[in-house]
């Protein structure tokens, strides 16, 4: 079963609430950290390494010697990352989508490819839990075929925990698309209600089943219960505002290390879930 | 005119509360939301919309059924798997959300079954405020393309700020490091990073950084819920000093900030407290730097 945990909004404790499934969980699991942009799941896990790798993508590099200068391919490329420049094709390289179309449309055979590395892939262990994140390399824009291909780790375990990147445009639905069901953390704010708002829409137009977590619970405004309860969405769990859970979380001690009773919590969050799709 | 994008890395810093108490403090100058994903400044500066219009950019693919041949090419053509096979009705089909619109499968479809038409992603507002301009915009639900949105919203405020003659444009930028945040600064005159004091909040300042170091940008700096962690303030402190990053001051956690939230207004609108008057100290030093 995977389990995407998400949020409209950033900070709110999607993080938290991934590792605390995770640790939780009494069995095998693995937890995916697909904020790629910012992957901070790691610092709460106390993992050790195995093994780190760059990834890549192909990007067009075009050989002078076949090339005619048709200009086909630039006309092709969507996303402007071919240009005809007097005697030369221009490559942009971390414009390009990778789809792949400038080498089939090239009629002179033209068409190379060769690495763009835009990041790196880290996995680790510790006890039941395998971990794997990626991280963009700083000045790369593209995230989507980093979270994918760190997706690739989540197969076939009794649960996989997927960090998703806040938002709700094309990196939160490559994290999110594919998941059993996404948890969307909140907190009781107007920038809460209406991010999670967003988020939800978002994951309903996947027609994916979705709960949330109702974090830093206390502020005294109901938006985001009313907006639930509304929508039919069940919220499945309140975490109580506490400043002691700040503290600990930012010198990297989760959440079950101030309160231990959070341990059972999760386990209910996640059988409730199971039993939910077995339904 | 000067503009200033205030960005956070990791998101949830507090940097749209913050933001928009500079909006208020500022006097002459036009604000934009380039947070498209998560646009909530408009619930604390409480905007009325003057103009509007759609945001078209790039396309997407979709199959017309009646001309299909179900011949499976584009399925296997398209890198990014959003075209897939429906045992039900025995046709191909794509996905609005997965399709990245690059036009393979349009190119080669052997029946010119694919239609590639222009994609409605989103739209963008002029509305003015109690404290002057702002220019803001909704991304549609599932859309792509939040960088070149980002750039089109920079693009209006400034042609505003222009007509107005104001002399700041400030931006509420997107968290993260990559495509938006990078179309929020790419051209600007500073760059404003809000943070926390927790390993993560570091970790991501020292990313921000690098990122802004690229596009050779000044970075100030400041922390806020300073005291949920005086150490690693300290830290950050260091940090900043260390690579030339201009330290503005740091936040107390005050649960103001959240209550004036509630009420829909900005810290510094809404009470005297200890977080608003930091806030307003943090802008006399920003903007006896950046003017
Ligand atoms: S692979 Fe696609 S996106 Fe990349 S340059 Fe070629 S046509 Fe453009
Ligand atoms: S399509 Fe091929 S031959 Fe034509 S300009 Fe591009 S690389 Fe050169
Ligand atoms: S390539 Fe064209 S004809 Fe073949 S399955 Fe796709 S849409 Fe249908
Ligand atoms: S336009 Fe590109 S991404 Fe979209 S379905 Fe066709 S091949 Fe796939």
């Amino acid at each position: 079963m995977t389990v995407a945990v998400a949020s409209g909004k950033g900070g709110t404790g999607k993080t938290t609430v991934a590792v605390a499934l995770v640790l939780s969980y009494d069995r095998n699991s693995v937890l995916l950290d697909c904020d790629v942009e910012e992957p901070n799941a790691g610092f709460f896990l106390r993992s050790k390494s195995i093994k780190k790798e760059e990834f890549s993508v192909p990007v067009p590099v075009i050989d002078a010697a076949k090339c005619n200068l048709c200009g086909r391919c630039a006309d092709f490329c969507s996303f402007n990352a071919l240009a005809l420049a007097g005697s030369k094709i221009l490559v942009f390289r971390d414009l390009c989508h990778s789809c792949g179309g400038c080498s089939l449309i090239c009629p002179q055979n033209a068409v190379m490819e060769e690495k763009n590395i835009i990041g790196e892939i880290h996995s680790a262990e510790s006890d039941k839990i395998f971990f794997v994140e990626g991280t963009l390399k700083i000045g790369k824009a593209m995230s989507p075929p980093l979270i994918r291909e760190v997706k690739k780790y989540g197969k076939g375990e009794n649960l996989t925990v997927i960090d998703c990147p806040p938002g709700n445009s094309c990196p939160m639905i490559t994290a999110v698309r594919g998941a059993d069901y996404v948890v969307l953390v909140t907190e009781p704010t107007p920038f809460g209600r209406h991010d999670l708002s967003l988020a939800a829409e978002t994951v309903s137009e996947m027609k994916i089943p979705l709960g949330v977590i109702l974090n830093r619970y206390g502020s005294g405004y109901k938006g985001v219960e009313e907006f639930c309860e509304k929508r039919g969405i069940e919220i499945i769990l309140k975490i109580d505002e506490d400043i002691k859970i700040a503290q600990a979380q930012s010198e990297g001690k989760t959440i079950l290390d101030v309160c231990p009773e959070m341990k059972d919590k999760m386990c209910g969050i996640v059988d409730k879930i199971q039993k939910g799709l077995t339904k | 005119m000067k503009e200033l994008v205030v960005i956070s890395g990791k998101g949830g810093t507090g940097k749209t509360s913050i933001t928009a108490s500079f909006a208020v403090l500022s006097k002459n100058s036009v604000v934009a939301d380039c947070d498209v994903d998560a646009a909530d400044l408009f619930l604390v500066l409480n905007p009325k919309m003057i103009t509007s219009g759609k945001f078209i950019s790039g396309k997407k693919a979709s199959i017309i059924s009646e001309k299909c041949l179900s011949c499976g090419k584009c399925f296997y053509l398209c890198k990014f798997d959003a075209v897939s096979y429906d045992d039900l009705t025995g046709k191909y089909v794509i996905c609005d959300t997965a399709c990245e619109g690059c036009g393979v499968c349009a190119a080669f479809c052997p029946a010119g079954a694919i239609s590639f038409t222009e994609r409605e992603c989103g739209e963008w507002f002029i509305s003015k405020t109690s404290h002057g301009t702002m220019v803001h915009a909704r991304l549609k639900i599932g859309a792509e393309n939040s960088g070149k949105l980002v750039s089109l919203v920079r693009k209006i405020a400034r042609e505003e700020g222009v007509k107005e003659k104001a002399e700041k444009i400030i931006v509420d930028g997107p968290p993260g490091i990559g495509c938006p945040v990078i179309a929020s600064v790419t051209g600007s005159d500073a760059v404003f990073a809000v943070t926390e004091p927790s390993l993560s909040g570091k970790h991501d300042l020292e990313r921000v950084s690098e990122l802004v170091g690229h596009f050779n940008l000044p970075l100030f700096a400041c922390v806020n819920k300073w005291d949920v962690n005086p150490e690693i303030t300290l830290e950050i402190e260091k940090f900043c000093v260390k690579k030339g990053i201009f330290f503005c001051g740091k936040i107390p956690y005050d649960k103001n900030v959240t209550k004036a939230q509630i009420e829909g207004k900005s810290v510094v609108e809404y009470d005297e407290s200890p977080a608003a008057r930091e806030i307003s100290k943090i802008w006399g030093n920003l903007c006896g730097k950046i003017l």
